[in-house]
């Protein structure tokens, strides 16, 4: 179990938002983790590279700042087997290249702009995850 | 130099609202999607803020000619709906059901130096450069990659 949290997830929601606005505003550009970190691991260009490097640092900074806020760190439970994560995070990996897009990419960005590519995506992967997440737990019973 | 500093920003408010709403939780995430276990119904909120907030956020920015320190916009211009899009989302849902992060919710707690996120983040990295290999193996081009991020 964990505990329902509807304050916090709209206020993290609503940061996420902001964040995807603003990154329109100032750089022009999707706030999309997907497209983030693969123009990072295989740039282009150093100037296509510097902005997403920027982001990455803000992002795996969050933690620290959240730390020296709170005292605590972000609860990460992880009820997932060590080889059942490197799996997924492959599979995740070839996903979202194939598919151009994650959560943040399609999910936020994409759907805000009523892109039918990123509404059709979303509903896939949706209904993808509830079907892999009901198989591993009440079919092979993970 | 002068877009560092707000990107930087930018990505510390997008990681601390994942950090904030829970998507950085694999227990959490996988209950959201438990629907016929012990489900977790708080990633709506997540994904209803965000959505709420950029809806609105983008056709305000989008309406300007452009951006504040870039000379246009990069917004996706493809419209295709094709088995590549369909195919590619369904994995990435079997990979998220299975591990309980997804590129967005991994990333920003590479900071916390946890073992099971680090796996995550490599094993996501080899991904993608598996599936980069795969593209230019089946259309014979290298740049072929760089036109599809989103």
């Amino acid at each position: 179990m964990t505990e329902f949290t509807p304050f916090a997830s709209l206020f993290g929601g609503v940061m996420i938002g902001l964040s995807a606005v603003l990154l329109m505003l100032v750089l022009g550009r999707v706030m999309g983790a997907t497209g983030i970190l693969t123009g990072f691991v295989n740039p282009t260009s150093g100037t296509d590279w510097s902005w997403r490097a920027a982001v990455l640092a803000g992002m795996v900074s969050a933690p620290l700042v959240y730390f020296a806020v709170t005292g605590g760190m972000p609860t990460i439970e992880v009820p997932v087997s060590t080889p059942l994560m490197l799996l997924g995070g492959f599979i995740v990996g070839i996903g979202v290249t194939f598919g151009s897009g994650c959560t943040s990419g399609h999910g936020v960005c994409g759907m805000a702009r009523l892109s039918g590519r990123s509404i059709t995506a979303t509903l896939t992967f949706m209904v993808a995850t509830a079907a892999t997440v009901f198989v591993i737990r009440h079919v092979l019973g993970g | 130099m002068k877009h560092l500093i707000p990107a930087f920003l930018i990505g510390l408010l997008f990681g601390l609202g994942i950090v904030i709403s829970g998507m950085a939780n694999p227990a959490k995430v996988l209950n959201f999607f438990d629907f016929a276990g012990t489900w977790d119904p708080s990633l709506i909120f997540v994904m209803g803020g965000a959505l709420a907030v950029t809806f609105i956020g983008y056709r305000v920015v989008l309406a300007r000619s452009r951006p504040l320190v870039e000379g246009q916009f990069h917004v996706p211009t493809n419209r295709t709906i094709d088995a590549r899009l369909i195919g590619g989302a369904a994995l990435f849902g079997v990979g998220w059901g299975m591990a309980g992060f997804c590129p967005g919710g991994a990333l920003p707690v590479i900071g916390t130096a946890r073992t099971e996120v680090l796996l995550f983040v490599a094993a996501l990295i080899a991904g993608i450069f598996t599936a980069q290999a795969l593209m230019r193996l089946a259309q014979g081009k290298p740049s072929v990659s760089q036109t599809l991020r989103q």
